[in-house]
């Protein structure tokens, strides 16, 4: 079983009487690739600075390795950071920002120098030891910033929005890379990203966070596919999300009528909200679908057509590869595999 | 670019009151006065080189220099503390620091002669305790005194000003690679407020080193700078040659002390870099 490296328990952190995180409970697995999601204001910043030591909890404990380090400096925490804006040294050259944390570790000229060296392979950019700072391209000073923190060998590595300031193509190529480096290294990631799609390409583990709560912790396909509530459904992904009302075990009423499903444990006739995925709206004949509806609007996104159905007063949105024109009246057909029934929440 | 016509009247200016007067000082400074005729010369340069002038020019280096130095270790901690606060409470303490200075100088500095008189403030105080009374007043500690109280502002705001701008994520940068809050401040936080620091001690030396006011009051005449004898020379004395080349002296020594300064200032695009 994976070995905990740290744990939150019952973290808050108050900032002028405003509670940005709201009693969170937390494990961190050795080696785990964690991501904390959620829209900006949600506390996922807060609780990487709490774990890096620059903020301290109003209440709670922090613990590493079974310890706890509330009052542990940041300086002495085996955790390294990767800043939003890299926070490199504008007053050293490349070589001296890596080896910032080696000179206080006390190696000798050549350690450091192997170490270095090493550290810039990791982030291919051997042969700018010499460069400024400031005349290198964004991305550049994002792998100098990478290459700065993993150099000094962390336990943990904090990362905070790294990749926001990079344009896309840039991102995704560094989302790659990162996951590459994080297993290469073997050492524990904490990702902090408002972005969904970056965190359901590099994690093993999702956090999402709103108003300093965590409303799912999980795997990537769970979080995606078993959403736990409205706003994790909405935030993973562009969903039609649907009020309904539980009949039974297996069965659900949404959409003035009856489906079969794979959820149970609701209570009879509790109000429900219902997540549907806009590719597992299947378009048929209209005859042959358990909706019907007229296309409103088509928008070509590349692999697939996004088109919103109008049915009733509810506007579906599907994304298929083929093509329905506006206007033109549709089936649909929703399998019970593909309704996510949850609980409502209280927004 | 089209508009450079509105500076043209500071061009004027600039002509008329730096350009003409510096060019009538060099001039002033190679002539000598024979029999009515003014002649080249480099008389006026010798004198200088006399060991009473050359004591004068040593103390006003001396003096400045020991008053930026105590400006700098008072007001470096100053500038920080200012820096770290909080935005609201920032600007309260930055015109507490100065509304000395909206004062007149010649009353802040006669206010400092009733302080440290022998009958004034300061050996009162002191008596209720049984010590002194002092001879605090014509003193060069009450010069050296007078200039740090004068020109402290000057070595806060420019430090104060690059601090203010410094990314505070830098320094956790620091902290987060397990450097101490000391060795951050040498390492992080001193390298990078280096220009605020160099504008600083060029604000200071320059009028501490210039000064004729300070120590005319509080060092009563005795403790004569570079200031008073150039001001002798054009006000009493009536001899402008001598005083165009004490002037000349002191200002190729001001530029000397800013070429040393900015070559400590060079690769550094940042702050408030005076030249």
């Amino acid at each position: 079983m994976a070995e905990e490296i740290i744990r939150l328990v019952n973290i808050a952190k108050e900032f002028h009487g405003v509670q940005v995180l709201d009693h969170i409970n937390l494990q961190i697995f050795r080696n785990e690739f964690v991501t904390l999601l959620g829209p900006s204001g949600c506390g996922k910043t807060t609780t990487l600075r709490i774990i890096g030591g620059f903020e301290s909890p109003s209440s709670g404990d922090l613990l590493f390795e079974g310890e706890r380090i509330n009052e542990v400096p940041s300086f002495k925490r085996r955790v390294n950071t990767v800043f939003q804006n890299y926070a490199l040294f504008p007053h050293l050259n490349v070589f001296e920002n890596i080896a910032f944390g080696l000179r206080i570790s006390k190696l000798n000229n050549k350690q450091i120098a192997r170490k270095v060296t090493e550290a810039l392979e990791l982030v291919n950019l051997r042969g700018y030891e010499k460069r400024g700072i400031h005349s290198l391209s964004g991305g550049q000073q994002q792998r100098v910033a990478i290459a700065r923190a993993v150099v000094n060998e962390p336990e943990v590595l904090l990362l905070d929005e790294p990749l926001a300031a990079l344009d896309l193509k840039l991102r995704k190529e560094m989302q790659i890379e990162l996951k590459n480096i994080q297993k290469r290294l073997g050492i524990t990631f904490i990702f902090v990203t408002h972005d969904q799609e970056e965190a359901l390409t590099m994690s093993d583990t999702i956090v999402v966070m709103k108003d300093g709560r965590i409303q799912q912790i999980g795997q990537p396909i769970d979080i995606y596919n078993e959403p736990k509530n409205m706003f994790v459904a909405d935030f993973i992904g562009a969903s039609t999300i649907l009020p309904g009302r539980f009949i039974q075990d297996f069965h659900v009423f949404f959409a003035d009528r009856a489906f079969d499903c794979v959820d149970k444990g609701f209570a009879p006739q509790e109000e429900v909200d219902v997540v549907i995925r806009p590719e597992d709206v299947k378009l048929v004949a209209p005859e042959d679908g358990m909706l019907q509806g007229v296309v409103t609007s088509v928008v070509f996104k590349g692999v697939h057509y996004e088109m919103l159905v109008e049915s009733g007063d509810i506007v579906w949105k599907v994304h298929s590869t083929l093509m329905e024109p506006v206007g033109s009246n549709v089936g649909m057909v929703i399998l019970p595999n593909d309704i996510h029934v949850m609980k409502k929440v209280a927004s | 670019m089209k508009r450079n016509w509105m500076a043209y009247p500071y061009f004027f200016w600039m002509l008329l009151f730096t350009i003409v007067p510096l060019l009538m000082v060099l001039y002033f400074s190679f002539t000598a006065s024979v029999n009515g005729d003014g002649r080249f010369s480099f008389a006026n340069f010798q004198r200088v080189l006399d060991p009473l002038y050359l004591n004068v020019i040593w103390r006003s280096v001396r003096l400045a220099f020991i008053s930026t130095v105590i400006c700098l270790v008072l007001g470096y901690p100053v500038a920080m503390l200012l820096a770290q606060s909080q935005a609201s409470r920032q600007f309260t303490l930055i015109v507490l620091f100065v509304i000395p200075m909206w004062m007149n100088f010649l009353a802040r500095t006669y206010a400092w002669m009733t302080l440290l008189e022998r009958n004034g403030l300061i050996n009162t105080f002191l008596g209720w305790f049984g010590l002194g009374p002092y001879n605090l007043l014509h003193t060069e500690f009450a010069v050296v005194l007078g200039m740090i109280y004068n020109f402290l502002p000057f070595m806060v705001l420019p430090i104060y000003t690059v601090l203010n701008k410094m990314d505070p994520a830098l320094t956790e940068a620091s902290y987060d690679l397990g450097a101490t809050p000391i060795r951050t401040f040498f390492r992080v936080t001193l390298p990078l407020s280096l220009p605020g620091v160099l504008s600083g001690i060029s604000m200071v030396f320059m009028p501490a080193v210039t000064t004729f006011v300070i120590p005319q009051l509080l060092g009563g005449g005795q403790f004569t700078m570079i200031g008073n004898l150039i001001e002798q020379q054009f006000l009493r004395s009536n001899d402008w040659g001598f005083g165009s080349a004490l002037s000349i002296i002191l200002m190729l020594l001001i530029l000397l002390s800013m070429r040393i300064m900015s070559h400590y200032d060079r690769d550094r695009g940042e702050g408030g870099g005076f030249f």
